[in-house]
């Protein structure tokens, strides 16, 4: 087995604006089981970085306990990163969001850590508009506790040795939508074409950005009962037409027909563009967002793509009006501003 | 010949195009002299044309007919799945071997090293080129500048030192050397010079119960060998060693014995192989030459005479004309005569000089000017009528459409000298062989010689070495040897010369267990590494002592480590594969791609990073359950089997490519298992 990837590169490897490689985004080689979804998720997010010339110093990587938890080793090397304890990441997130905004927070979760242990703390980032991506790499299985039923294993779906699944599934993306969540999307770690973008766009937006990642264990959970291994995800896959990330400043190159496409602006200025299934959808009414989730899953369908952004939202630090300016950048005069200015605040109060 | 749109010329041949569609190219063959059944070119003509006009006329209906899929046009048609039955298929993925003219298998041997198995490293070497303790010195090495890491790294492995550490580690090889039957087949050849293309053909004759006959003119064996390089770069003791071991194998030695009538020896055997070399310097005719003689020396020939010890100084002021590696000889050589002022002129820029690079490197560390675009205009003599220097004029290079073109510039510069040394080519000189036995020669006065069989218009006549194309290097005489002695075990088994022994292939999983594959992938990243010298100044003063020392066993285990393995092939079978993109992931060089099919030129511009290397192929899967294909460019991957290793369903795997190209030790050795 090998523990170190070959430090040579290709010599054509395209380069970024910061003149690097996709390779210099890596983190050590992966000791995930080979052909997990998350290794492929890190690969998308490495990608996503890569393109958005993102400075891996200005990234913080948050994660908690599970598989999904341990994959923040396998990307972004140079990044800042806290392993948390099991479903407390989003509370990590919350308190460093608060401490310094302007880096880039990325929480890697998994089925079991958002939607068992730590639902409640998932549920009151979302309702505090955290500004993050949070990725639940999302398998149906507990893979690291070898492969006993999670939350969002589907009814009909029996585990490996057989058993039946007892309790219904928890739909991580109805309930984001339902608890507040600015951007929502739902994907599959066999599609980078779709994933990208849609990380892309997560990474671009602020506010709390859910991405529901549906990452086959090819350990626990990819045999043939199975509602979330790679021929399953493949032959039910809905996807919700072309996302394209498009950066400030670049012109869209697709052109879809009128009323099948539609364009969300981000707080930078760049833009997505989505071709619609239906014309009747729209991403941005969050009712329209939840009927579609809940028809698609009705027809046993696992509708894919972006499924809602609200793009004038609040993030926690405008709501909470902190200081712009990290915490640990405040000087003296700034945290302590002296007897006047405090007399100013006692008059207010008075 | 009316129409050659489809055709090319080479060694006297009309080729057939690679750019034709295969399954035409594989109705008519390559080499239409041998389509056409008809050896002589003349007659071949006429029959070649109508070949070419049904041939143009059946190319023309099966375009028209889209319909048939038999045939596919390059560059219109999806790719098609790579065939890897093909034995060719990862010969070529292994650059090195494939660039070298024996094919020998570099990585196998590189890894023997590795496992300080140095006397199987040196009898795989030995097996496939012969001269390993020779070439391991002097090769021109076409393997390093097709190596791999040249493209994914920075300079090659040090093949051709780590050659030489095979025979420097050696321990005694007799034991392994094939048997030889002492009831002979009956059949006696006459091998003509004993070169290293004579001296292949008696190696691969002898195991087969031929009575070999080796005539050579000096007094002693090697050719070129012996005579040409000088002993500061391959010792006597080397190059006794390895020569004598084929003649101790039992061939005939007979020294001193010019031939001088090809006519006189041809009916005392059953084949005749000439193995003469090239050994007619050119000459320069210009004012001066013959005033000058004296002091005026072809290069191949002063070096014989250095290294049968007739020459034993030169005068103090030195000229070499000659941009290749006999320039480089001459040079290197008359400073240890004794000059002290030797300058080496050549015509051309220095860029565009015929010697390789490292041997160019090496006289100019020992201190030789090289003076370039220098044109030779005047031998000058003194008063007494003595050479006291030449006149030259200095060139310009201009190109245009990537063609040079000399220009002189009219300056002209005067350099001092006692002695000048002309090495400025050479060609193949056949005054001994009668024009009227049947051996047929072309404009250039060289013999007309197959490509393929080493045969000439005369059946029983074959030539190899630098006899029969000119001027080339020591591999390719072996190489020849080895073709030229099937042709003649054929000839003499009555069997179709163009009936050829296949490769030994072999592609062989390397899987050991869950991650673990039967290879160290743990290259080193480090840089070439240098072979230590022996002091310039005590080189400078002695004609025999070794300027190379070779690696010490420390430096060859470490530059063994460089070797990237690209004999571990990576196999992939589309009906394993998930397509959850771990191998594209974890690749390191990007050569992995899943994407829909498209024609060649439109899949290399998608891939990951886009293939330009025309040179190297890409390896096309059967269709996924996407209706995707799997793409890998052959051209950057470092055999590192990371694909293998994160492949959850061993749809990758890596497999060992043994690659033994035909010769008759082969034969040799299948035959030895039936007896026992």
């Amino acid at each position: 087995m090998s523990y170190f990837k070959p430090i040579n590169k290709h010599p054509n490897l395209e380069k970024n604006k910061l003149g690097l490689t996709r390779r210099d985004y890596e983190g050590g080689v992966s000791t995930l089981c080979a052909g997990c979804g998350h290794d492929s998720i890190s690969a998308c997010i490495i990608e996503a970085c890569f393109r958005l010339n993102i400075e891996a110093y200005k990234v913080a990587k948050l994660s908690g306990i599970g598989c999904s938890s341990k994959a923040p080793a396998y990307f972004l090397n140079a990044s800042h990163g806290f392993n948390s304890v099991h479903g407390r990441m989003p509370s990590i997130a919350t308190g460093a969001n608060c401490a310094n905004e302007d880096l880039l927070y990325l929480g890697v979760s998994g089925d079991g850590d958002s939607a068992s242990i730590g639902i409640g703390q998932f549920i009151h980032a979302i309702r505090r508009q955290v500004n993050m991506v949070y990725f639940v790499e999302n398998n149906g299985t507990y893979g690291l506790t070898k492969g006993q039923f999670s939350a969002t294993n589907d009814l009909e779906s029996k585990n490996k040795y057989g058993e039946d699944n007892l309790f219904p599934p928890i739909d991580l993306t109805s309930m984001a939508i339902q608890m507040g969540a600015s951007y929502v999307a739902r994907s599959f770690s066999g599609d980078r074409d779709q994933l990208v973008p849609l990380i892309m766009g997560a990474i671009q937006h602020k506010g709390f950005a859910l991405l529901d990642i549906i990452s086959p264990c090819v350990t626990f959970n990819n045999h043939d009962s199975s509602t979330k291994s790679y021929d399953y995800i493949r032959n039910h896959n809905e996807a919700m037409g072309k996302t394209d990330f498009v950066p400030l400043g670049e012109e869209i190159k697709t052109n879809y027909d009128d009323g099948s496409s539609v364009e969300v602006k981000l707080h930078d200025g760049s833009r997505l563009s989505l071709e619609k299934i239906d014309h009747n959808f729209d991403p941005t009414d969050a009712g329209k967002s939840l009927e579609l989730i809940r028809e698609k899953d009705k027809e046993g369908k696992i509708i894919t793509g972006l499924l809602y952004v609200d793009n004038k939202c609040k993030p926690l630090t405008e709501i909470m009006d902190l200081p712009d300016k990290p915490l640990n950048t405040l000087e003296q005069d700034e945290l302590c501003p002296g007897s006047e200015i405090l007399e100013e605040i006692n008059k207010g109060l008075s | 010949m009316s129409d050659k749109k489809y055709l090319f010329k080479r060694n006297n041949v009309w080729w057939v195009k690679l750019a034709v569609p295969l399954s035409l190219r594989s109705e008519l063959g390559y080499d239409l002299r041998r389509t056409t059944g008809e050896k002589d070119l003349d007659k071949a003509i006429p029959i070649r044309d109508k070949i070419i006009e049904e041939f143009k006329t059946e190319f023309q209906i099966r375009k028209v007919n889209a319909d048939d899929k038999g045939i596919v046009l390059r560059g219109t048609e999806h790719m098609q799945k790579t065939d890897i039955s093909d034995p060719q298929y990862f010969h070529k993925v292994v650059d090195c071997q494939y660039a070298c003219p024996a094919h020998t298998n570099v990585p196998e041997y590189i890894r023997l090293i590795a496992q300080k198995k140095y006397d199987d490293a040196y009898m795989l070497n030995w097996e496939s080129n012969v001269f390993p303790g020779i070439l391991g010195r002097t090769c021109d090495r076409p393997c390093e500048p097709a190596c791999r890491r040249g493209r994914t790294h920075d300079k090659p492995v040090a093949i051709c030192r780590l050659k030489r550490v095979t025979y420097d580690y050696k321990n005694d090889i007799d034991p392994y050397l094939p048997d030889i039957p002492k009831v002979k087949n009956g059949k006696k050849i006459g091998l003509i010079g004993a070169g290293p293309a004579s001296l292949t053909v008696a190696r691969d004759l002898l195991p087969l119960g031929y009575e070999v006959t080796i005539f050579e003119k000096d007094n002693k064996p090697g050719g070129l060998m012996r005579t040409n390089i000088p002993s500061f770069r391959l010792p006597a003791e080397v190059l006794d060693e390895e020569v004598y071991r084929i003649i101790k194998m039992g061939a005939e030695l007979k020294t001193n014995s010019y031939i001088d009538s090809l006519e006189k020896v041809i009916d005392s055997f059953d084949a005749v192989f000439v193995g003469t070399g090239a050994p007619k310097g050119k000459d320069l005719e210009i004012p001066g030459r013959k005033e000058a003689s004296e002091n005026i020396h072809i290069g191949i020939d002063w070096l014989t005479s250095i290294a049968f010890e007739h020459t034993k100084s030169i005068g103090k002021k030195v000229i070499v004309i000659g941009g290749g590696n006999t320039a480089m000889d001459c040079c290197r050589t008359a400073i240890r005569l004794g000059a002290d002022d030797v300058k080496v002129t050549v015509r051309s820029p220095k860029s565009d000089m015929k010697a390789s690079d490292w041997e160019l490197e090496e006289a100019i560390d020992e201190g030789i000017p090289i003076l370039d675009n220098t044109s030779p205009k005047e031998f000058l003599l003194d008063d007494e009528g003595k050479l006291k220097g030449m006149k030259f004029e200095k060139m310009e290079a201009q190109y245009t459409d990537g063609k040079r073109k000399l220009i002189p510039t009219g300056e002209e510069i005067i350099i001092e000298c006692d002695d000048v040394l002309l090495a400025i080519g050479q060609d193949n000189a056949f005054p001994w062989i009668e024009k009227n036995i049947g051996i047929d020669f072309n404009e250039w006065d060289c013999p007309i010689v197959d490509k393929t069989t080493m045969q000439s218009s005369h059946p029983k006549v074959f030539f190899g070495g630098d006899a029969a194309w000119g001027p080339e290097n020591i591999i390719w005489a072996v190489a020849h040897g080895h073709q030229a002695a099937i042709s003649i075990d054929n000839f003499c088994s009555e069997v179709d010369l163009f009936d050829r022994p296949p490769p030994l292939t072999n592609l062989v999983s390397q899987k050991m267990g869950i991650h673990e594959w039967s290879y160290d992938n743990d290259v080193s990243q480090e840089a070439r590494l240098e072979v230590p010298h022996a002091d310039l100044k005590q080189a400078l003063n002695d004609l025999k002592m070794e300027v190379e020392l070779g690696f010490d066993e420390k430096l060859a285990l470490d530059e063994a480590q460089r070797c990237l393995n690209c004999d571990m092939q990576t196999v992939f079978q589309e009906k394993l594969c998930i397509e959850c993109d771990a191998c594209v992931d974890i690749c390191p060089t990007d050569c992995i791609t899943f994407t829909t099919n498209d024609t060649e030129e439109k899949v290399r511009e998608k891939l990951r990073v886009p293939a330009l290397n025309l040179d190297q192929d890409l390896y096309v899967s059967g269709k996924l359950a996407t209706g995707r294909v799997m793409i890998k460019d052959e051209d950057m991957c470092v055999h590192c089997g990371l694909c293998a290793e994160r492949c959850p369903t061993g749809a990758w795997d890596i497999q060992k490519n043994n690659y033994i190209e035909a010769h008759n030790l082969n034969k040799s050795r299948v035959k030895a298992k039936e007896v026992a």
